[in-house]
């Protein structure tokens, strides 16, 4: 499976022309312990780069955008319960939907794990 | 961010080696959270901890006309403010409206305030202004603030500054610690029993590792301190409290003393007074908010047609209830707890009933009480 990553913060894995999102380990430490999520419900059309999703820690509100276009086919409902998996485990247990790729070429654009650790270690 | 040498707090560097996210805040770069809010949060109110409040204006205020001068500006009884006793109060615009919320403590010859970082220099040139000549105003630009809240935080500094385990809430006395001479009341900022420390800024670095090298001590940033103050009901100037808001419509009358209320000679008395008798046409209430989701400062307080009467200005989560939590002004008619509150943020509503403050218990040392 390939993983890429937005500068937004956000991580794809992309298995087939299904793909899991989340927000990266950077993201969740950034925003720190991490309280409530909304998630887009099931048949939802998100846009690449558009809000699909909302973080709220006890700092501050955060959205979640998508990385690229498609239809939502699940919501972690584990994540809806336990908000802070996106603090424990923000690459796996932690993910916040899947969806079906509308366009794979969107994917060309995304950053993969060594230049997604370069573009956070310069900011 | 203005990193400018005289615009660092005594303790910056002592922050950063403990690992402190530092933030902006009153001017100054300051520690927000060292090992993150929610764990911070449930330590000081499990244990205790130690919080940095340099950025705080303290200002003594000397001479013999001091207690009448402030008495002009301050709706507090400081005639019968004792020895030692620590009285929360307002400065006052002449409308009425809330220049700041401060300490005054009577402590031998003058008062000694401590005031809001943010709004120290307008409070500074506001009482110039205001009080009488003769009057002389300090600022201890010298002196760094510490406080240690939290249960075990009487028992730590006990072993310290042997006699705190004596003080009451709201009174204070000098005593030795770390080498130093330090002023060290029993006061607060989080609803928990525990103390605040003046003492010099070149001592600071030396009495905060002396405290943090206790087991039952860690250190704790702003981002606990803003939650730990909502849970007991506190409100933060500048966000709850401003100059358009005034002490009756923020619900701390308790603030406006007796003799204070029939006398008046204060500023925004009239209107102050008005409110009293007639009651404020909006008012400062908690708010449990239903859901999961915080409801943030900025989010509107709306009718039932969705037309605006009011505002949250603080909200956040829970730590120790689990739930979302907030203060807002809602009108008048809405204050009794129980009351539905329909707010509004990004686009989206939300329930939510008048709650009674604090949300969490205080657990002062309050003398005579158990």
């Amino acid at each position: 499976m390939a993983v890429y990553y937005t500068e937004e913060h956000e991580w794809i894995s992309v298995d087939g022309d299904t793909a899991t999102v989340g927000i990266t380990d950077f993201a969740q430490g950034q925003l720190g312990d991490i309280v409530f999520v909304e998630l887009p419900e099931t048949g939802r059309q998100v846009t690449k780069g558009g809000e699909a999703a909302v973080v709220e820690s006890v700092k501050a509100a955060s959205d979640v955008y998508s990385p690229v276009d498609g239809e939502v086919v699940e919501a972690n409902a584990a994540l809806s319960d336990d908000p802070s998996l996106a603090n424990s485990d923000p690459e796996g247990e932690g993910w916040f939907f899947r969806l079906r790729l509308a366009d794979r070429s969107q994917l060309e654009g995304l950053m993969e794990a060594e230049a997604y650790k370069a573009f956070t270690e310069a900011q | 961010m203005s990193d400018a040498p005289d615009r660092l707090l005594p303790l910056d560097a002592w922050h950063r080696a403990r690992g402190a996210r530092m933030v902006e805040f009153a001017g100054y770069p300051m520690p927000i959270q060292y090992e993150g809010i929610l764990a911070e949060h449930r330590w000081t109110r499990e244990s205790a901890g130690l919080f940095d409040v340099s950025h705080m204006g303290q200002l003594i205020v000397a001479g013999a006309e001091a207690e009448k001068g402030l008495e002009a500006v301050l709706p507090a009884d400081l005639a019968i403010l004792k020895e030692g006793r620590l009285r929360y109060s307002l400065l006052l615009a002449d409308d009425g409206g809330i220049v700041d919320d401060l300490m005054a403590t009577r402590r031998g010859d003058h008062f000694y305030l401590v005031v809001n970082g943010a709004t120290k220099e307008g409070d500074i040139a506001y009482l110039t202004e205001r009080l009488p000549r003769g009057v002389v105003l300090d600022h201890m630009k010298e002196q760094a603030l510490l406080a240690l809240q939290g249960p075990k935080a009487v028992e730590v500094l006990a072993r310290f500054a042997p006699g705190v385990e004596q003080l009451g809430f709201m009174t204070g006395g000098a005593f030795a610690l770390g080498g130093a001479t330090v002023w060290i009341s029993r006061s607060g900022y989080t609803g928990e029993d525990g103390f605040e420390i003046s003492l010099p800024a070149a001592r600071a670095a030396a009495v905060a590792d002396l405290l943090t090298d206790q087991e039952e001590v860690r250190p704790i940033g702003l981002g606990a301190r803003d939650s730990l103050r909502l849970e007991a009901g506190l409100p933060l100037y500048g966000h709850d409290l401003d100059t358009t808001t005034t002490p009756i419509e923020a619900d701390l009358g308790f603030a406006v003393s007796k003799r204070r209320r029939a006398e008046g000679g204060f500023a925004g008395w009239h209107r102050i007074i008005r409110e009293i008798e007639e009651g404020p046409v909006r008012r400062r209430v908690g708010l449990a908010v239903e859901g999961r989701q915080p409801v943030r400062e900025g989010a509107v307080v709306v009718d039932a047609d969705g037309d605006e009467v009011g505002k949250v200005t603080s909200g956040g989560f829970s730590p120790m209830l689990g739930t979302p939590i907030a203060m807002a002004y809602v009108p008048a008619p809405s204050v009794e707890p129980g009351t539905d509150i329909r707010l509004v943020q990004r686009g989206k509503i939300f329930q939510a009933k008048v709650a009674p403050m604090p949300f969490v218990p205080h657990r002062y040392h309050r003398k005579g009480a158990a």
